[in-house]
């Protein structure tokens, strides 16, 4: 019977680590140079967890098959080795605080930098159960928002304020156009309840936290269609509340504003 | 409380035991071991379970107050409020009700116990009172509850405290009760003692809810 | 002196007659903990119900069950379960799994049965105090049971209730009766859990026997006492945090929302209030929490493992500083939960080193546990399968949080199925394996009869099997950037190719839930018709509950005072007479301590 369960706890550990050699199921193409350093860390802890995974159920296999009870001889009477205690803690520690320490550059890329001068601010605001995505419009600048001039219907579901100029070129759309290979400032806002910023092939994530302003950027380096998922719960259409990230060629994106700011004049 | 088990506990253990009797320190020992009495027993364990609670409710407070200096660095709409001056006269009130008690515990086993037990506890139901009183006058400058955060921190950190003295005001009542009417008890100093502890402790919260409130405002 | 002495047996032999002072209103520590016990046993019942209904609605959404829409006719209009439905049993099923499971049978349910025996008392320093904490406990169990049932439904935000959107009714069906329902049995099950968290931690402080050394108790003993001071800690700051969003929810005050918001076209009156400010209270508490969780089922994993392996524990005083590490540094790792909620992202930096830090007394405990194997004699009984079974789930739960811990790979992981493979490994799989191992290993002496051995046997491996179906999937799952709370699959496209993986995982979580039966049964069948257990020592057991009879009389050491000798796994020493010393046997006791 021991046989019996070594073979079980080694045929589990396979069965779980397989997929991961096969990528079987993987992450999506990676569409940024931010994405690849996430894959990297993503990869380097794999490897590390991987091999900790296989040793240690390798070695609870062995015990198991080789140390039953009708071994010959009593069990050895130890208390331990406090050498053997040191040296793996210390390059336990070693391993999980410096892979940490190796991806805070990855981090520290996305949070610790603002989004380079020059960056295309797009706002994104949450709420139950869509995106509302915002272009400033040639003049660059954001018009005011006033909650009491919401209105879903009419096609001003932020509230951007009538009365402010800076507001009249603002372009609101319920997906999420940009240029590929240019910066890209994302500023994320809620009108209702937490939601958060998700496009898988960015490897980004944020929380739309309600009353404060979220940052991130990228620069997309692949056209495509990629879908944008809220990442946190949201009430009962949180699991539909999507959109599209479309990273096109910048002539594209020039005439897909130029088309917005004429159905605004001329509605 | 008859049904409460006291263990026979022995002397407390140093740094090895002594060689104990044949058959594993069980059974029937010629000579039993020393048995420090129930009363000495109770007291040790009534002191811990005590701190521990304190420790407790220290942390609920914890909570609070770290709730509170957040909500108050985030500016925009926190309200100074001027605290009733009433306080200041209830804060007395239980300062001195910290006295009489300490009259009490040092005559636990004494037969004046319960008279300053009991003029504690009218102390502490004055000091509730009071604090009722100033909650009325906020609410007659139409301060309540949800006016500013402010005031929402004003009412919750004196209700809390206030509740928890209200426990402490009962359980003085019933320790009072209890040495005037129960001629033998041996818990009685344990119980004194735990109350006495819980009862200052409620006195320290106050002083810090108070001075919170003061600086934070 | 000699009144009080005989007065102590005198009260120590004053056992209860009536069946209510025997069974319901008891003060005998071991009736409590057999309370706790169950209660939890009918709590992961109605957890895994609710889970069970999650996974068949997830992978078969339209189907029609026509009972489902007589419990809950809203919720079920039709016979088919709406998201907010799903999002209401998802939210039960955390919190009744978390706070009634894994927060009550380890700690509450063996804790209150064996402690008080492993250190030589006659009971828990406050007896009474027991019995109230046990029926506190109680009575919030009812309450998160009404919630499930109330009218407009149970709260759809999450055992973790964030607001807005626990804070707000507005903001859901479920945020009405259902969210307040919930917070007041947090509110009550917090009390509980502080009442016995003093118990605990007074009664290893004051009542341990002569000889009985702090590092000669038993990890059982350690992890009940750590487990206890970060209970007594942890819960009030969740009491604190719970009445602040009471207050938000119904007395108009604004600690949590902030201005500006606008639900469903109607601007919301709160302002100024910080969502950030609940999270920050909710994981101080919530992080602790998960160590409640599981901290005593290491503690009954290394003692089963010392005792089948008839070796002493691999460096018991280095597993002793890893308990007490892993307490420590639990209080400062919360924010591994928010690193993509707008906190700070240089705080993000400092949880991340701790989090990677805490790793480490959890590896030492785990290099430990195989060292204790490593040269071991095993015996194969039910108990020691589990704790074996214990080891591998836990190594491969802990290993995927060594991603999540790093907010770099957290970017991708956070609120994804990775996110559930791994709590739920570590706390749905190993800390329930601490819960098997525990009731096979205690049973005989809890019940004076033995489990069917066969039964467990079958039970554990094929739960081990079925777990790692169930949860080995969601790693993939979200490795392919699935989001984990979406409570159907139909509304996001990338997630349809993932469809086959969410079936297995259905079916392999039918067929688990199933195999439980095997233990249920057993457990209840052999209470009653199970073969008697005569002995005091069926496992050849070293530690003070198996130095009485089984099951023990009312004050456990019948008015005799236990001596302590020894540490707690003195297996296979050499030049004893047996392969293993009782901590109460003095022979050769010229033994230095540890």
């Amino acid at each position: 019977m021991p046989l019996l369960l070594a073979i079980l706890i080694w045929g589990i550990c396979a069965a779980i680590a397989i997929p991961f050699f096969t990528r079987t199921w993987w992450m999506p193409q990676a569409i940024s140079a931010h994405a690849r350093t996430v894959d990297d860390q993503i990869v380097l802890t794999t490897i590390i967890t991987g091999i900790v995974f296989i040793l240690a159920h390798l070695a609870l296999g062995y015990t198991v098959l080789f140390y039953g009870k009708r071994r010959a001889g009593a069990a050895t009477y130890s208390h331990g080795n406090t050498t053997y205690e040191l040296l793996w803690s210390s390059a336990a520690g070693i391993l999980f605080i410096g892979l940490t320490l190796m991806g805070t550059k990855v981090w520290g890329a996305i949070h610790f930098q603002p989004a380079p001068p020059g960056a295309l601010q797009i706002e994104l605001t949450g709420q139950q159960f869509a995106w509302n995505v915002r272009y400033s419009g040639p003049d660059g600048k954001f018009g005011a928002l006033d909650i009491k001039q919401i209105n879903d219907q009419s096609g001003n579901p932020l509230g951007v304020d009538a009365k402010d100029p800076n507001g009249k070129d603002d372009i609101t759309a319920p997906t999420m156009p940009v240029p590929v290979n240019r910066p890209i400032e994302v500023i994320l806002r809620t009108k209702d309840v937490t939601h958060a910023f998700n496009v898988p092939e960015l490897r980004l994530k944020l929380d739309t936290v309600p009353g404060l302003l979220g940052r991130l950027h990228f620069t997309a380096d692949k056209t495509g269609v990629f879908e944008l998922a809220c990442a946190e719960l949201c009430g009962l259409g949180h699991y539909k509340m999507r959109s599209f990230l479309e990273v096109m060629e910048p002539a594209k994106f020039d005439a897909w504003i130029q088309e917005k700011l004429k159905e605004k004049s001329a509605p | 409380m008859a049904s409460t088990l006291a263990p026979p506990k022995p002397q407390t253990a140093g740094a090895g035991p002594p060689p104990g009797p044949p058959g594993g320190g069980f059974g029937d020992d010629p000579q039993p071991p020393p048995q420090p009495d129930e009363a000495a027993v109770a007291l040790r364990r009534y002191r811990t379970g005590m701190w521990l609670a304190i420790g407790g409710i220290t942390m609920v407070f914890a909570g609070f107050t770290s709730a509170y200096v957040v909500r108050k660095g985030l500016g925009a709409d926190w309200r100074s409020i001027s605290l009733p001056p009433l306080l200041g006269f209830n804060t007395a009130v239980l300062l001195a009700s910290s006295v009489t008690l300490e009259a009490a515990r040092r005559r636990s086993l004494e037969p004046a116990a319960g008279a300053w037990l009991a003029a504690t506890a009218a102390l502490g139901a004055l000091f509730l009172g009071g604090q009722y009183l100033a909650w009325r006058e906020l609410a007659a400058r139409g301060v309540y509850l949800a006016t500013n955060p402010s005031s929402s921190f004003f009412y919750l950190l004196t209700g809390a405290h206030a509740l928890h003295l209200l426990g402490g005001v009962a359980a003085l009542f019933t320790v009072a009760l209890r040495v005037r009417l129960q001629r033998v008890w041996r818990r009685r100093r344990a119980a004194i003692e735990a109350t006495a502890l819980y009862w200052h402790s409620m006195d320290a919260l106050w002083i810090y809810v108070l001075l919170l409130l003061l600086v934070g405002r | 002196m000699a009144e009080s002495h005989a007065h102590v047996h005198a009260h120590a032999h004053a056992a209860p007659t009536s069946f209510i002072r025997k069974y319901i209103f008891s003060l005998d520590h071991k009736v409590i903990g057999i309370q706790y016990w169950l209660l939890a046993m009918a709590a992961v019942i109605v957890g895994m119900a609710l889970s069970l209904l999650m996974r068949l609605h997830l992978v078969w959404p339209t189907a029609q069950m026509s009972w489902l829409e007589s419990i809950w006719p809203t919720g079920a209009a039709g016979g088919v379960m709406t998201p907010e439905l799903y999002l209401g049993l998802m939210t039960m099923h955390g919190t009744i799994m978390v706070f009634f499971v894994l927060t009550t049978a380890p700690q509450s349910g063996f804790g209150n049965y064996a402690l008080p025996i492993q250190i030589g008392a006659a009971d828990m320093a406050f007896p009474t105090l027991n019995m109230l904490s046990f029926w506190v406990t109680f009575v919030g169990f009812i309450v998160a049971l009404a919630a499930i049932f109330v009218t407009g439904g149970a709260p759809i935000s999450g055992w973790t209730g964030y607001p807005p959107l626990s804070a707000l009714p507005e903001a859901g069906p479920g945020q009405g009766a259902g969210q307040t329902l919930w917070i007041v049995s947090l509110a009550i099950f917090a009390v509980g859990s502080l009442l016995g968290a003093l118990n605990f931690i007074t009664t290893i402080l004051d009542l341990r026997a002569k000889g009985l050394t702090l590092m000669r108790m038993p990890l059982t003993c350690w992890a009940w006492f750590v487990t206890a001071i970060l209970a007594l800690l942890a819960f009030a700051v969740l009491l604190a945090a719970g009445v602040l969003l009471l207050m938000d929810r119904t007395a108009g005050t604004s600690f949590f929302v902030p201005g500006g918001l606008v639900v469903s076209d109607k601007i919301i009156n709160h302002s100024g209030g910080s969502p950030l400010l609940w999270q920050h209270l909710f994981w101080f508490f919530g992080h602790p929490e998960v160590y409640i969780a599981i901290l005593p089922g290491m503690g009954v994993v290394s003692q089963i493992l010392s005792t089948f392996a008839r070796k002493p524990i691999y460096g018991y005083r280095a597993m002793v500083y890893a308990i007490v590490g892993i307490g420590i540094l639990g209080f400062g790792v919360w924010g591994h939960h928010m690193f993509m909620s707008g906190m700070s992202p240089y705080t993000a930096v400092t949880f991340s080193v701790l989090t990677m830090a805490i790793g480490v007394p959890s590896a030492i405990k785990t290099f430990n546990w195989i060292g204790t194997l490593w040269g071991a004699r095993i015996r194969f009984a039910s108990p020691m399968m589990y704790a074996i079974a214990f080891v591998s789930v836990f190594v491969t739960g802990g290993l995927s949080g060594i991603f999540l811990g790093q907010p770099s790979v957290d970017f991708y992981f956070h609120d994804t199925y990775f996110v559930v493979a791994h709590f739920h490994l570590i706390m749905g799989v190993a800390a329930i394996y601490g819960m098997f191992a525990g009731t096979a290993y205690w049973f005989p002496k809890m019940f004076g009869r033995f489990m069917n051995e066969p039964i467990n046997k079958i039970h554990c491996w094929v739960t081990f099997l079925g777990v790692y179906a169930i949860f080995g999937p969601m790693h993939y799952l979200g490795l392919a950037g699935h989001p984990r709370r979406y409570s159907e699959l139909t509304g996001v496209k990338f997630l349809q190719p993932l469809e086959p993986l969410q079936y297995f995982i259905t079916i392999a979580a039918i067929a688990t839930i199933t195999a439980q039966v095997l233990f249920l049964v057993n457990v209840f069948w052999s209470m009653f018709k199970g073969r008697r257990c005569q002995e005091e020592n069926p496992w050849e057991s070293t530690t003070l509950e198996w130095t009485v009879p089984s099951p023990p009389p009312h004050d456990n050491f019948a008015g005799v005072v236990p001596v302590v000798y020894r540490g707690p796994y003195e297996y296979s020493v050499p030049g004893a007479s047996k392969d293993y010393l009782m901590q109460t046997d003095p022979e050769g006791a010229a033994k230095p301590a540890h």
